[in-house]
């Protein structure tokens, strides 16, 4: 069930669209912002608020790829595997993430503490390798320099 | 008619199209995925790509895709050149990357569009050698069963089911190489025209799950053309047999009528035929029980029983053919002869009839489709006549599209413009007690019974027409509702009106027909659109016998004292007490192949074909007379019921033609009837068509457990078919068409071979006639007909609830009797049910799903309640479920006290 705040925040977003379907993907965010990902229970919840279907709304939440309809972990790494990031090195740092955290692209470890997931691009080519954790881009990745900023975040 | 070249050959089309529709018009070969007649193109799939050249002098050329190139006089491309040919083979190989290549195990195998334009691109080796991308399947319920690896990504799902069907329960769900085409959760798919997935899908994704319970590929079905038994519009299918069972139905494409699709009845209610429950031997009734007999037997028994009758009263049957009404109507005579369909519905069908005869003209489902303001008069259509409600969301696009037009874009554009037209609607008015489901694009709804629907009709053409009355009673948000719609029918370029006997109501029919008059004083374009409950109701009606309350009445009286009854169940057509004193004591010969209280109770029981094992001619709501083909050769004792009534009438008819023949002569009216299609001597090139298909397996062998012989194939002296590979194996005229197939096309994408060109009518003449045409015979126009009173509505604050009008509520699945008989179709059938406003629930004491115990006139229904918060007070439904006790409607009941528990 969406709180009290949430059911706010959605109503606004509804104001500011002439459909209320338009206000869909800024809903799903206002979900996520509190749970880290949507939910089955709160999709439908949100549906029925938007005026569309689960299926409809599913269609939306599915689509892209920074709404998670699983469970995420505390912190979401999102690693670049674009072009540049490729020549620059992306294939040692996500070696060594696998090494370090023991889990793969789409996967979360057993402490909850992290998600990896890959990422098209960050738009930063030219302080590649990057990667984002969070709200926080991080740049010209190395090895140990990963290991120092994977320890910020607990 | 403009020239266009294809390498470098000179061809003619047509302008305004595109090119891919061009080139197919044309008979040439180029593969497609994402372009659909119906459904215009997107240009998504990049499969259709051809080399436009500027010129003559243009050796380079550019690619571009057919399906989104508008044809041009002067247009000169190529299909053949390397360039397009390359470009074609590579995209179908990134389509096939993930495809599993599981034809064995695919029930698309054989039949399968991805099959036959792989095999056209000739892309016949494999080079990605990495894992595919997997998807878990869902259950999307008992008509459509999913297999999504096998997807192509091509959209076409999902543009038929949300943007053409208007469903909302079906998506495109995630990105990029991970697009997944199905629900957000399991679950039955809630679109009644789900099942032309199963046609739409170019890939085994979609397939019938009735047909798996049996499967058989195409190529081993024996198929004929034959038209829908499931309700009154007459959809044209193609039902395939195998072993003696049926295995399915598709969609036989009929340009006028339904198109390219079928509703869920039409295309699940098929396995009625296959039931084990089903009279298959002829019985006689001795001591009190009834035993099997041989057919002869049974024959001279029933012969004896209408020979000795000292009256003789003949039920005829709504979805019995005309041929066979009217062999029944020769054995007991005109003025013996009665209708079997219920009496109010009856007395509905024959306005319905009369006022298609004063007119104005009645459009096909296609014409539906094309007008730009409709009303809809006291009809679900969604549930009464399925393929209207696909019409009418095509219909609401009409005048919104007027912008494209304007825009100059093409309409075939359908990307565009959809994005154009958003959700911009043309004007429709459902006027229904209840809510329906064509509520969600209607533009106004409005809540009434019967009698406030006409004062509403009529208010809307005094509006048009100065010269009639306002409607007595009429109240002010009815008046100004009314004026807003009138004005904009006025405006609209083809106005429509959709009325029927879904209401049980003969005023309403005559309003509807008073209103569309009204209409066509102002814009000769309109058209009056009625539905009618059974697939030959209009054809009964054409017979003109008696209704069904003189019969009761003559056996009653004992005017007759034997009765035969075709292909009806009498406890359905009036309340047990009437129909069981009527038949005290009376003989009752049956012919039918639904079992049920009548066959119970015969004297004399002959088994009757179903529409698979009979020929005959049925006449929709249009008045068009079609033709339905014999698929497999009945078994054992079942006969075509005309065949049984001509025995016993002695007339030894030794074809359907010459039933055809007299019946034209006794009745001149019907005469055209028999020019539905060609007669049984008709050949091509010296050859009857043939049902089963040039790969047709094992005929040899199929026999091989009984006999070493082949035998020969069954005699059909009726049809110009043969139940044989052996025949002519082309194109057929389109009344005979058994199976869309042609070289290098094996799916049901093979008929734009057989049309006369993209979306135009098959080749070959044409398949059924109208038989009525408007202002040339018939009753005199009805100006005006008066509300009645004791009405439910907005407008009804000064009626006392002490008392509930109840009129029928209509169930797609469940209102008719055959397809209840069709298990994946029985299990969606609401529970019998009394639907009750909220506020008369209440004032009751009910709560929903309460039962109760309603009673009607002469019978009492046990029911459960349920509360439909979109009726208005004093207004109540009777759920329609076949075999359940038949109560007279409208009628006006007690409120009904909670039965015991
Ligand atoms: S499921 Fe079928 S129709 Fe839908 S996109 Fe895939 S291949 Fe096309
Ligand atoms: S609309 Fe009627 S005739 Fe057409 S397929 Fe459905 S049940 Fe059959
Ligand atoms: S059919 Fe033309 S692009 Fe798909």
């Amino acid at each position: 069930m969406l709180n009290e705040t949430e059911k706010e925040e959605v109503a606004r977003e509804l104001e500011r669209y002439p459909t209320r379907q338009a206000a869909c993907i800024e809903a799903l965010k206002i979900v996520q912002k509190r749970h880290g990902y949507v939910s089955d229970e709160h999709l439908a919840e949100l549906a029925g608020l938007l005026g569309m279907t689960e299926d409809e709304l599913d269609g939306v939440a599915t689509f892209y790829s920074l709404i998670f309809r699983r469970p995420v972990g505390r912190h979401v790494i999102l690693l670049c595997d674009s072009v540049s990031c490729y020549v620059m090195g992306y294939e040692d740092i996500y070696r060594h993430l696998r090494g370090g955290l023991g889990i793969e692209f789409g996967q979360t470890t057993a402490d909850g503490r992290f998600t990896l997931l890959p990422a098209p691009c960050l738009g930063c080519c030219d302080r590649a390798p990057a990667m984002m954790i969070d709200d926080d881009l991080q740049l010209d990745l190395t090895g140990p320099k990963v290991d120092q900023i994977l320890a910020q975040y607990q | 008619m403009i020239t266009i070249y294809v390498d470098n050959q000179a061809y003619q089309a047509k302008a305004g199209g595109n090119l891919l529709e061009a080139v197919l018009s044309l008979g040439l070969n180029l593969p497609y995925f994402c372009w659909h007649p119906a459904m215009g193109s997107v240009g998504a799939c990049r499969q259709c790509a051809v080399t436009l050249y500027k010129d003559e002098q243009d050796t380079q050329g550019k690619i571009v895709m057919a399906c989104m190139t508008p044809v041009k006089e002067g247009l000169r491309i190529s299909l053949q050149d390397r360039q397009s040919r390359d470009f074609r083979a590579r995209v179908i190989e990134w389509l096939m990357a993930n495809h599993p290549h599981d034809c064995p195990v695919c029930d698309e195998g054989g039949e399968c569009h991805l099959q036959d334009m792989t095999v056209m691109t000739a892309h016949d080796y494999r080079r990605y050698r990495f894992a595919k991308r997997t998807f878990a399947n869902q259950d999307l319920g008992p008509f459509v069963n999913h297999e999504l690896n096998r997807c192509i990504a091509c959209y076409r799902c999902v543009r038929f089911y949300n943007d053409y069907a208007g469903a909302r329960d079906f998506s495109v769900l995630g990105c990029h190489n991970t697009v997944y085409f199905g629900r957000s959760q399991s679950g039955p798919l809630e679109s009644e025209f789900s099942g032309n997935l199963v046609e739409v899908c170019p890939t085994g994704v979609f397939t019938d799950k009735t047909l798996k319970e049996h499967y058989t590929r195409k190529w081993d079905l024996q198929t004929a053309p034959s038209i829908c038994v499931h309700c009154g519009l007459g959809c044209n299918t193609i039902p395939g047999e195998r072993y003696g069972t049926l295995r399915r139905v598709q969609a036989r494409y009929h340009s006028q009528v339904n198109g390219y699709f079928l509703c869920d009845r039409g295309r699940y209610g098929y396995e009625f035929v296959n039931r084990p429950e089903r009279p298959r031997t002829a019985m006689i009734r001795r001591d009190g029980q009834l035993a099997a007999a041989s057919a002869e037997a049974a024959l001279a028994a029933a012969r004896e029983l209408v020979g000795s009758a000292r009256g003789l009263a003949g039920v005829g049957s709504p979805r019995a053919s005309l041929e066979s009404n009217f062999a029944l109507r020769q054995l007991v005579g005109a003025e013996n002869f009665y209708s079997g369909q219920a009496p109010w519905l009856d007395d509905c069908v024959r306005e319905a009839l009369r006022q298609l005869q004063i007119g104005p003209a009645t459009p096909s489902l296609r014409q539906v489709e094309q007008c730009d303001a409709a009303v809809v008069l006291g009809e679900d259509v969604t549930n009464f006549a399925p393929m209207l409600d696909l019409a009418i969301r095509q219909a609401v696009r009409v005048e919104p599209m007027e912008l494209a037009r304007q825009l100059k874009i093409d309409l075939w554009l359908d990307g565009p413009v959809r994005e154009l037209i958003q959700d911009r609607r043309g004007p429709l008015l459902i006027a229904s007690p209840a809510a329906t489901k064509l509520d969600e694009i209607a533009r106004w709804t409005y809540r009434s019974g019967p009698a406030g629907v006409v004062r509403l009709a009529l208010a809307t053409a005094r509006e048009l027409d100065a010269s009639l009355p306002v409607p007595d009673g009429l109240d002010e948000p009815t008046a100004r509702l009314a004026k807003e719609v009138a004005a904009a029918l006025a405006k609209a370029k083809s106005p429509l009106v959709v009325s029927g006997c879904g209401c049980g109501s003969v005023e309403l029919i005559q309003a509807a027909g008073v209103l569309a008059r009204a209409l066509a004083k102002v814009n000769s374009a309109a058209r009056l659109s009625l539905t009618v409950p059974d697939c030959n109701s209009l054809g009964l009606a054409m017979l003109g016998g008696k209704n069904f309350r003189q019969a009761l009445e003559a056996l009653r009286l004992g005017r007759a004292d034997t009765a035969v009854v075709l292909e009806s169940d009498l406890w359905d057509l009036a309340p047990t007490d009437a129909v069981e004193s009527a038949l005290a004591g009376k003989r009752l010969v049956v012919l039918d192949h639904l079992p049920g209280r009548t066959v119970q109770r015969a004297d004399v029981l002959l088994p009757a074909g179903t529409f698979a094992e009979a020929d005959g001619t049925l006449v929709n709501n249009e008045g068009r007379a079609q033709r339905f083909f014999q698929v497999f050769p009945p078994q054992g004792d079942i006969r075509q019921s005309w065949r049984w009534l001509g025995d016993l009438a002695g007339r030894n008819w030794p074809n359907l033609d010459a039933v055809l023949a007299e019946l034209s002569s006794a009745l001149p009216d019907l005469a055209p009837a028999t020019g539905a299609a060609p007669q049984a001597n008709f050949r091509i090139e010296g050859l009857k068509v043939a049902r089963q298909s040039h790969r047709y397996s094992g005929r040899t062998a199929i026999t091989a457990d009984v006999t070493v012989h082949e035998p020969k194939p069954p005699d059909d002296p009726d049809t110009p078919l043969t139940f044989s590979m052996e025949g002519f194996d082309g194109i057929p005229p389109a009344a005979l068409v058994p199976r869309f197939w042609s070289p290098g096309w094996n799916s049901q994408s093979a008929l734009t071979r057989f049309q006369q060109e993209v979306n135009g009518p098959l080749r070959g003449g044409p398949a059924g006639v109208r038989l009525i045409n408007p202002g040339s015979s018939g009753g005199t126009a009805v100006s005006a007909v008066s509300g009645e009173s004791d009405q439910a509505g907005p407008q009804a604050g000064r009626l006392c609830y002490q008392k509930l009008l109840v009129v029928p509520a209509w169930h797609i699945y469940g209102s008719e009797a055959q397809s209840m008989q069709s298990p994946a179709l029985a299990g969606r059938a609401p529970r019998p049910y009394l639907g009750l406003s909220p506020a008369d629930a209440a004032q009751a004491g009910l709560q929903a799903d309460q039962r109760i115990t309603a009673q009607f006139d002469g019978q009492s229904l046990s029911l459960e309640a349920r509360i439909l918060p979109s009726l208005p007070r004093g207004l109540a439904v009777l759920g329609m479920l076949a075999g359940q006790p038949a109560v007279q409607l409208p009628a006006i009941i007690d409120p009904p006290p909670k039965g015991a528990p």
